[in-house]
């Protein structure tokens, strides 16, 4: 019987070399008793959350944390039921990317939401007040927000601004370029914390929804 | 202090030539300071070449630094292929919708020439002018987004990184097209007064993809491209990782290279020492919150670890000053330089 980390390990090397079929074979092995939602939470999250991290200690590169999140996706997309959106019991997640038609980031926050199985709402590149209305209207109560440019980085604190007239709570989280090279940026603009690595956003969700999942 | 007894020409070039000069030049890469400086808006300034020449020398009169800056934006390339500029009143233009959406397109492109893009005159223009008034005195940097990246911005980085992995028949093409047109590109620079091309190549860097599939990719594009373009190349990953193909970049046929600002500037100048100069590494985000002590501090540690031996120019890590910093800011990193960067560095003892 192997152990958690020595499957997690075999999984994350799988994703490395971009093999699709041994990544597959690992979590789907039937001799493995585990709910497949276990699985997931012990050997994909695990290994997209280490990617991550290898990814901002300038261990791997972008490409393979992409790809990763790729394969990861489509393997949990096979595995768990669909949702259309956020059901009993989940914070209510929303994700854009702000006044920008470049969405790696974005793209990649999705996947790794959707490998976790955790819905959201995907609002795709909008401005700061549509953004705002889209999240009052849909009750979200966590917003994802990703940047490419300075310029934009600096308008979350409109988003900002524009939630606190809500009148309920909402968590910001930000991510991106400019708050990565920035470290102080995203206190600046009023967010509730920064991802330095899309997987980072796992645990923040559960930071903010009150414990784990 | 020491007067200063070189030119900005014959600092840049001693320090190029891997020797000390009398002081470590700077570089602070101005693009869109330059319509702050004229009082215009971004769109506008950016409408013409004569506006980013004026802005050019009056920005070198006021800070005195040394290079002037032909820039404009990356998104004029990505213009010459069909693609749009979107523009802020508080930054520099973004590329709007990727011209190339449909990879299978790829086989029947045709790269677009250089005098049928209005986009990359307006650029040539403002070389022409520069040339004409400063001649010699100082280099003129100019841009090309090297073929291996510019994709990121004709088809979007998803649809790419899914190309390099996925389609390699693709990939060959592409890379095929867009060689001709950088080489093009940026031979006209060349040809209208340019001192050095800086080749921006940031999907090379091993912060987006890892160096075994750099070796099949965006370096042998290099080296075919830089060979070609027939003058000075710098090579710049507009702040991603390089210390992992340091080798590699000086066998691209470059002369200098821009260090990243999450990059050890001083294990960097151990590695490149005698070999390649370094142009670096001041953090520009960070840079719009700085005051004059921390711009002083930060040149100084910068100088400190790469300026020994000369091969140095000061510098920020992204090509790019942002639009936020503000002269006051600007002004303390020239007074910075020539407070600490005169050689010899005796104060580092």
């Amino acid at each position: 019987m192997k152990s958690r980390e020595e499957r997690s390990s075999e999984f994350e090397a799988a994703l490395l070399a971009l093999d699709r079929l041994e990544a597959a074979r690992l979590l789907t092995d039937e001799g493995d008793e585990r709910h497949v939602t276990a699985r997931i939470e012990q050997d994909v999250v695990p290994a997209m959350e280490r990617l991550g991290r290898l990814w901002e200690d300038g261990r791997v590169s972008l490409s393979q944390v992409y790809m990763s999140g790729r394969i990861c996706e489509e393997l949990v997309g096979r595995l768990l039921p669909q949702h259309a959106e956020p059901s009993g019991g989940d914070a209510r997640i929303g994700l854009a990317v702000l006044e920008d038609r470049h969405i790696l980031g974005k793209r990649m926050v999705a996947a790794t939401l959707t490998a976790s199985g955790h819905p959201f709402f995907d609002y795709g590149s909008v401005n700061a007040e549509t953004l705002v209305e889209r999240v009052e209207a849909d009750g979200v109560e966590l917003l994802l927000v990703s940047t490419l440019m300075l310029n934009s980085a600096l308008r979350v604190a409109k988003v900002r601004e524009g939630l606190d007239r809500l009148g309920r709570p909402v968590r910001l989280i930000v991510g991106g370029a400019p708050f990565r090279l920035e470290p102080e940026l995203w206190r600046e603009t009023g967010a509730d914390a920064m991802c330095r690595n899309a997987s980072e956003v796992v645990s923040l969700i559960d930071r903010f929804s009150g414990g784990g999942r | 202090m020491v007067r200063s007894s070189m030119t900005s020409m014959e600092r840049v070039v001693a320090a190029l030539s891997l020797k000390e000069p009398d002081r470590v030049p700077w570089f602070p890469l101005l693009t869109t300071t330059g319509a702050r400086e004229l009082g215009l808006p971004i769109r506008e300034y950016f409408s013409k070449g004569s506006n980013v020449a004026e802005a050019q020398l009056r920005m070198r009169k006021k800070f005195g630094h040394d290079c002037l800056y032909a820039f404009m934006h990356a998104s004029a390339e990505v213009e010459a292929w069909g693609g749009e500029s979107v523009y802020y009143d508080d930054g520099p233009p973004n590329c709007g919708m990727p011209p190339l959406a449909d990879p299978e397109r790829i086989m029947s492109l045709q790269p677009p020439r250089v005098k049928d893009s209005p986009s990359l005159i307006k650029a040539l223009d403002a070389i022409r002018l520069m040339k004409e008034r400063a001649g010699d005195e100082v280099p003129i940097l100019s841009v090309v987004i090297s073929p291996f990246s510019l994709p990121a911005m004709q088809m979007g980085l998803e649809s790419y990184l899914l190309l390099i992995h996925e389609r390699q028949d693709l990939l060959a093409r592409l890379m095929e097209v867009n060689e001709e047109f950088t080489v093009e590109w940026g031979r006209a620079q060349v040809d209208a007064g340019t001192t050095a091309v800086v080749y921006f190549d940031p999907l090379s860097s091993p912060t987006i993809i890892p160096r075994e599939l750099y070796l099949k990719t965006g370096f042998q594009v290099a080296r075919r491209t830089i060979s070609r373009i027939g003058g000075p190349v710098a090579m710049h990953f507009a702040s991603g990782r390089c210390i992992p193909i340091l080798d590699d970049v000086v066998q691209t046929g470059v002369g200098v290279l821009c260090a990243g600002c999450e990059e050890d500037l001083g294990e960097l100048k151990r590695l490149a020492k005698g070999r390649i100069a370094l142009v670096g590494n001041l953090n520009g985000l960070e840079m719009r919150r700085w005051s004059p002590a921390r711009v002083e501090e930060e040149v100084k540690r910068a100088i400190a670890v790469a300026g020994p031996g000369g091969g140095f120019i000061l510098s920020d890590s992204h090509g790019e000053i942002p639009w936020q910093v503000s002269d006051e800011v600007i002004f303390a990193m020239g007074e910075a330089v020539r407070r600490w960067g005169e050689y010899p560095l005796d104060w580092r003892s």
